[in-house]
């Protein structure tokens, strides 16, 4: 089964957090991305998330074997919504398992992070005011170790 | 050449479209992209953009094949 995974359904936490469960595991930590109700100070009402299938899946899978390497996990899980969303909605989910605590949040935290840094995926948000514009948040330039 | 480009988020609303087949003297990302950003009006200089041929992020200098299916990546916002 792959470890992440793009979503046009809702995102169904509870079967995500049972594929972490290992014998060897002494917890999990998850996160939940929800779609909130404003943007730097504009009325959200809704959005979109593209994604490039093809490279989304194979960097979030890669993103996942490296948190498995890197931080001795028993299992990792990530699942992104794509197509429009409401406010409330959950649009991204990440677990991690380990077998003492402090992997399993270190690890968690950094997928995410990773997550939002590499994987093509796009937010486009619609305002209260009638507007909606794509987010291509970061003006600095791509980090080189991503190509 | 003919590539097959796709488009997402702000450059295929720039583009006015999602994907198009492109016939081109270009033989690299780097010069293909000069010849849509001016040709589309793409804002993005090359170190905001990531590239990808037949689903793998490649250099700028990747020496393109006819049929490759192009994609240049704007900044992502997923999260």
């Amino acid at each position: 089964m792959k470890r992440f995974r793009l979503s046009d359904a809702v995102i169904d936490a509870g079967a995500e957090k049972r594929a972490l469960e290992h014998p060897a595991a002494g917890g999990c930590v998850t996160f939940e991305g929800w779609v909130r109700n404003h943007n730097e100070a504009r009325a959200v009402l809704r959005l979109d998330y593209q994604a490039y299938a093809p490279l989304a899946e194979s960097e979030g899978e890669a993103i996942l074997e490296q948190a498995c390497a890197t931080f001795g996990l028993r299992a990792a899980r990530c699942v992104h919504r794509v197509g429009a969303l409401s406010i409330g909605d959950m649009a991204v989910w990440v677990g991690a398992s380990a077998d003492h605590r402090g992997a399993a949040f270190d690890a968690c935290r950094w997928i995410i992070d990773e997550v939002k840094r590499r994987v093509p995926i796009w937010k486009n948000e619609h305002y209260a005011d009638g507007e909606s514009g794509w987010l291509h948040p970061d003006s600095t330039p791509v980090d080189p170790s991503m190509i | 050449m003919r590539y097959k480009l796709l488009y997402f988020a702000s450059l295929a609303d720039r583009a006015g479209r999602a994907e198009e087949m492109r016939d081109t003297s270009a033989r690299a990302p780097r010069d293909l992209y000069t010849e849509i950003a001016r040709q589309h009006g793409f804002a993005f200089s090359t170190d905001r953009i990531r590239v990808a041929v037949n689903g793998a992020l490649v250099g700028w200098d990747h020496a393109l094949a006819d049929g490759d299916e192009i994609v240049f990546l704007p900044p992502v916002s997923g999260g």
